[in-house]
């Protein structure tokens, strides 16, 4: 293992902002696992992970990082409340069977959630639509509809109403380019959802 | 052969020494009889009170030793080895002549690098190669245990918790206060459970691999026809072959070659030996006919060559009464709660003795308790087997693991 800090993708370093050090972390759709590893070294975390493809598994596992293979639909339900401080779900959501149910766990078994997903409101994806009238094709929507993974796409928007809705408190929040950079739509909820490729939130239980 | 092995079981009483011989394999296997070795090995004059409420007066557990202790006493792992094993991982086997059973995991710069750790495999309690077991004298609670004959079937049925805590009295007497890892396979794997049970503070990282938390009851079914086959074979004597000077070699065989089958996957037999003939002639039902068959024969006939019948009735015995979530009122993860242990779970694909079901069982029951636990699915046709042979994911894996645990322990 390099014991020398590592850049990271600009994504997960705003998310490692996000995170208290010292805490106890769990990662769901970890992939190599290069987040837990960040968390560890520079956040003194206890920073462990999910993942479902098992190449990737592998290679975290093979990398010195505690990492499990399993869905996080189905896995999650296996943790016992408020084992962690932080749930970590970075662009998953909208790939997951139960987007919600899966929120809903996430926050029993960690005090904070912190997800990121790409969102479906941006501007482009508007206009494609609207004068195409075909399902938008970008650099994040890049799959045709009948073989996405991303079976639940949602806005900016659909995604504070469902955390009204099921009590959520966000504490904090951001909209990001595609390469994860933050976006200065951080005063206007309307302008984020317009002009912000992903919605980055920081959630915890009411 | 087995015409030759159907006569053999007719033979009359004192006809004995011949039985090996009619074993193709065993001409060329001169090694000495099991009897003749000596083990490396420590007795503890304490003895040691069982599950089953006995108690032994005196323990002896053979074990061998890799690498070197360091000066902290904290980089000692234990392998914990399976039903026919023992002790000699990672060194030519004295018995068989063979390389260690994990020579290609264990030795300088390999995945369990005897340069980094200090190593420990003992041989179980009620083995055939140095440890007490039912090839070791009666003690029949009279106080003097050199005096009585071998126990036979008469030794006191062991549990994997009681071969845990024998090892638990040889890691005492090394002076080691915590393991740096457990790691085993199979009934090794059991016993890496019931280690992380029983002592979870003196165990750092543990490794089961292609294990269950229990024996299923179509591994029990396929234990009792071994059992069976060793009971049914006319030298078997009630157990007390040793006083006829014979052995049940052929039950013996019979358990291994059945036993043998539930090991290899059934795409590995098809790529072997698909459906070969050999050595055919004309059309007879115990005349060699497939490649396979003389392929089992001789995994049942070298196994005999090495391995105490009453020893494979209580170690398979063990095995079939392995049941950690039992224990513990039905729960399994009450067996880890409050575990600091770092767990890698690891499993083989076309493993179907122990499936990977049974190690997803496992993580999720250290999931309740937010233990520290990675699991990984290995792709092999190679069966239950897969975790003795060369799987270089398997291997990475493990060795990236117990890196990256050392760096926790503060092992550098």
């Amino acid at each position: 293992m390099n014991a020398l800090p590592k850049k990271i993708r600009v994504d997960l370093e705003l998310i490692a902002e996000l995170v208290a050090p010292g805490s106890r972390v769990l990662d769901i759709g970890c992939a190599d696992g290069t987040l837990i590893e960040h968390l560890f070294r520079e956040k003194q975390c206890d920073a462990r992970g999910v993942e479902l493809d098992m190449q990737e598994v592998q290679r975290a596992v093979a990398h010195g990082l505690p990492v499990m293979q399993g869905d996080a639909d189905t896995e999650l339900v296996t943790y016992p409340d408020n084992a962690f401080d932080y749930i970590i779900l970075s662009r998953t959501l909208q790939a997951v069977e139960k987007p919600r149910e899966v929120l809903r766990q996430m926050l029993r078994i960690g005090t904070h959630a912190i997800v990121s997903f790409p969102n479906f409101g941006h501007w482009s994806l508007r206009l494609q639509l609207l004068t195409k009238g075909r399902m938008p094709m970008t650099a994040g929507w890049n799959r045709m509809w009948f073989e996405t993974p991303n079976i639940h796409p949602c806005t900016i928007s659909d995604f504070f109403a469902l955390c009204e809705q099921d009590g959520y408190i966000v504490e904090n929040w951001l909209a990001a380019d595609e390469q994860g950079a933050r976006t200065p739509w951080r005063r206007s909820r309307k302008l984020a959802n317009l002009f912000g490729e992903q919605g980055l939130f920081l959630l915890r239980k009411a | 052969m087995a015409k030759r092995l159907y006569e053999a079981a007719n033979a009359p009483k004192g006809c004995t020494a011949g039985a090996a011989s009619a074993y193709p394999g065993a001409a060329m296997d001169q090694s000495p009889t099991l009897a003749e070795i000596q083990h490396q090995s420590v007795t503890f004059p304490g003895g040691l009170t069982l599950d089953c409420g006995r108690r032994l007066l005196e323990v002896t557990v053979a074990y061998r030793t890799y690498g070197t202790l360091n000066a902290a006493k904290s980089n000692a792992i234990l392998l914990c080895h399976a039903l026919t094993l023992d002790q000699y991982a990672a060194e030519q086997n004295p018995v068989t002549g063979k390389p260690g059973w994990w020579d290609i995991m264990v030795g300088p710069g390999k995945p369990i690098d005897t340069e980094r750790y200090f190593v420990i495999c003992s041989n179980v309690l009620g083995g055939c190669m140095g440890t007490t077991g039912p090839r070791s004298p009666n003690d029949d609670g009279s106080g003097q245990p050199h005096s009585g004959q071998p126990w036979g079937t008469e030794f006191p049925q062991v549990t994997v918790p009681d071969m845990v805590r024998a090892q638990k009295l040889l890691i005492d007497h090394l002076g080691i206060s915590r393991l740096f890892a457990v790691i085993g396979g199979s009934m090794g794997g059991m016993q890496v459970l019931a280690w992380a049970a029983l002592y979870p503070a003196q165990v750092f990282a543990a490794v089961p691999v292609a294990t269950a938390s229990y024996h299923s009851a179509q591994n029990i079914a396929f234990h009792e026809i071994g059992r069976q086959a060793i009971a049914a074979d006319p030298y078997f004597y009630a157990g007390r072959y040793w006083s006829e000077g014979v052995r049940p070699e052929r039950g013996l065989a019979v358990a291994r070659m059945t036993a043998h089958i539930t090991y290899v996957s059934e795409e590995a037999l098809a790529r072997k030996f698909g459906r070969k003939l050999q050595n055919a002639e004309g059309l007879s039902a115990l005349g060699d006919q497939f490649a396979v068959e003389s392929y089992l024969q001789y995994q049942g006939s070298s196994f005999v060559q090495r391995f105490d019948a009453n020893s494979y009735l209580t170690i398979t015995r063990a095995m079939d009464l392995f049941d950690l979530a039992a224990d513990h009122n039905g729960v399994l993860s009450a067996a880890f709660k409050g575990t600091k242990t770092r767990f890698l779970l690891v499993s083989f694909s076309s493993d179907w003795l122990f499936p990977t079901a049974q190690s997803r069982a496992i993580a999720r029951a250290l999931n309740h308790v937010a233990a520290n636990v990675s699991f990984v699915e290995v792709q092999s046709d190679k069966g239950h087997d897969a975790f003795l042979l060369d799987e270089p994911d398997f291997h990475h894996t493990l060795r990236g693991f117990l890196a990256g645990c050392a760096e926790h322990a503060g092992l550098v």
